[in-house]
C-alpha cells in the first residue's frame, strides 16, 4: 500500500528538527532509517500529517567515547555501529546484539534510536540497551532529559518520550575489560522478530565468585527487563545457569500470543537464559585468564 | 511517492521490482551510495541528490557481470522476480565481504524471500562469483 499523503520536511540541522517537532508535536512523526516507521507508513498504521526526516542530520551519526561511555547519535545505522571498532571492544554485549537485527538490507538503513524509539518488545537493540543498563538522551527545544533505559521502556511500542521531543543520543556503560557476555535469541527465521532473546553479562572476582551479573530477557514480557539478580552474586558459577534459567522463567510475566504462547514463551525463556549464561561465563573465564 | 515507484513510473527502470511494499520480501533492493537497501520503504524525496544504482547499471548495457553469469550458469533464478534485488545485494556484501562462507552468504540471503529456487543454487553461484572476482582482482 501506499501512506497518506503528509508533509515532509528535512531540517539538516538539530536545532532546525527540534523547532519543528516544538511546532508539530503530536501530529508528526520523527523518520529516521524507516525500517519500522516505513512499513507503518505503508500500512496506514500510522497516518502522520507531517514526516520529520533526520536522515541527514550529520550530528546525530557519530561515535564518541567519554569517560565511562560510549555516546551513539540516534542517527547512527545499525551497520555501521556493527562495523565499529569502539563498539565491538567498548560494548560487545551491544556487537553481539547487532547481527541478529533484521537483515544485511535493513541494517544499512536502520538506526540505533529508531529501534529504541520504536521499543517494539522483541527488538534487540532496546534488550542491549536495558542489559547494559545505558540512557537515552532525549532533547527538546527547551531542554534535555536523560532516562535510564530500564525506565525508558514503558511497554509494547510505548516510552517516557514526549511528543516534542526526540532521542538524540544512547549512552552505553563501557564494558570492564575482564567481562564476559552473550545474547541468544530464538526466531521464526532468521532476522524475524524474536520471539524470545536472553542477555547476559558476567564478571568473576576470583574463579569461584560472581562479582558482577545481568541478565536480560526480550521478547516475553510487553517491553525489554533487567531481572533481579542480587541473590545470585557472590555465588559460585558452578551450577549457577542451570538455576538461574529456572529463576528467570519463574520470574517473567509472559506475553500470550499469535506469535507464541506463555507457556512457550516461558520454556524458551529458560532455555536461553541458560545459553547465554553459560557462554557468558566462559568467556568471563577466557578474559580473566587473558588479563592474569 | 515511494522511491521505488518513483524509479519504476518515472524513470523507467523497471528492475525494481516491488512486491510486499512494506521492506520484508526484498525485491526492490536497490545501491543508494552503494549500499544495498530497500526503496520500498523511503521516499524519492529522500534520496535527492543520491547516487543510486539498480539492477540496470550493475553492468554495462548488453553485458553480464561476473555475479548474474553465475546466477545463470546454475540456473540461481527462475521466474526472475527477486533476482534484480538480490543481485544488488551481493554487489554490496561481494565489496564488504569479498571472502564469503557459506553461512554469511545465507545470512546476507536471509533479506530476500524467492519461492522458486529454494536458494541452495544461489548460494552457489554468489559463491562461485565470490571466487572468480577474487581470481579477476
Amino acid at each position: 500500500m501506499k501512506p497518506v499523503a503528509f508533509d515532509y520536511y528535512r531540517p539538516q540541522t538539530l536545532s532546525e528538527a527540534l523547532e519543528l517537532l516544538a511546532d508539530k508535536g503530536d501530529e508528526a512523526v520523527i523518520l529516521a532509517g524507516g525500517m519500522t516507521l516505513g512499513p507503518m507508513l505503508n500500512l496506514r498504521i500510522v497516518r502522520p500529517r507531517a514526516v520529520i526526516d533526520i536522515s541527514r542530520i550529520e550530528a546525530l551519526q557519530t561515535i564518541s567515547v567519554t569517560g565511562s561511555v560510549v555516546v551513539t547519535g540516534a542517527g547512527l545505522t545499525q551497520s555501521e555501529a556493527l562495523s565499529s571498532e569502539i563498539i565491538a571492544r567498548e560494548v560487545p554485549l551491544l556487537a553481539m546484539a547487532l547481527p541478529w537485527v533484521g537483515h544485511f538490507q535493513t541494517r544499512n538503513r536502520g538506526t540505533l534510536g529508531g529501534s529504541v524509539a520504536h521499543a517494539d518488545p522483541s527488538a534487540e537493540i532496546p534488550l542491549a540497551l536495558v542489559a547494559c543498563g545505558g540512557t537515552v538522551v532525549l532533547q527538546s527545544r527547551w531542554g534535555q532529559r536523560r532516562i535510564g533505559a530500564r525506565q525508558f521502556f514503558v511497554g509494547a511500542l510505548v516510552t517516557q518520550r514526549r511528543p516534542d521531543e526526540m532521542i538524540m543520543a544512547l549512552e552505553w556503560p563501557r564494558s570492564a575489560p575482564d567481562a564476559g557476555h552473550a545474547f541468544s535469541e530464538i526466531a521464526q527465521r532468521h532476522g524475524d522478530f524474536a520471539i524470545a532473546a536472553a542477555a547476559c553479562t558476567v564478571r568473576l572476582a576470583k574463579p569461584d565468585r560472581v562479582e558482577q551479573l545481568v541478565v536480560g530477557i526480550g521478547g516475553v514480557e510487553d517491553r525489554p527487563v533487567a531481572i533481579d539478580v542480587s541473590s545470585f552474586l557472590g555465588q559460585a558459577p558452578g551450577e549457577m545457569a542451570a538455576k538461574l534459567s529456572e529463576y528467570a522463567a519463574a520470574s517473567v510475566s509472559p506475553m500470550d500470543d499469535r506469535s507464541a504462547s506463555a507457556a512457550y514463551r516461558t520454556a524458551l525463556t529458560k532455555v536461553l537464559v541458560e545459553r547465554a549464561v553459560n557462554s557468558a561465563l566462559s568467556i568471563a573465564r577466557l578474559q580473566r585468564g587473558r588479563l592474569q | 511517492m515511494l522511491l521505488c515507484d518513483f524509479l519504476r513510473h518515472e524513470l523507467h527502470a523497471f528492475a525494481v521490482h516491488v512486491g510486499c511494499e512494506h521492506g520484508v520480501c526484498g525485491a526492490c533492493t536497490i545501491l543508494i551510495e552503494g549500499r544495498a537497501v530497500r526503496s520500498c520503504t523511503q521516499y524519492a524525496a529522500q534520496a535527492d541528490g543520491a547516487d543510486i544504482v539498480t539492477a540496470e547499471g550493475l553492468a554495462p548495457p548488453g553485458t553480464l557481470n561476473e555475479v548474474q553469469r553465475a546466477f545463470m550458469k546454475h540456473h540461481a533464478l527462475q521466474c526472475g522476480f527477486c533476482t534484480p534485488g538480490i543481485l544488488c545485494s551481493v554487489a554490496h556484501f561481494l565489496r564488504q565481504t569479498p571472502e564469503p562462507d557459506e553461512r554469511r552468504v545465507r545470512e546476507m540471503l536471509s533479506g530476500h524471500i524467492c519461492r522458486c529456487t529454494g536458494y541452495t543454487s544461489i548460494v552457489t553461484a554468489i559463491l562461485e562469483a565470490a571466487a572468480m572476482m577474487r581470481k579477476g582482482s
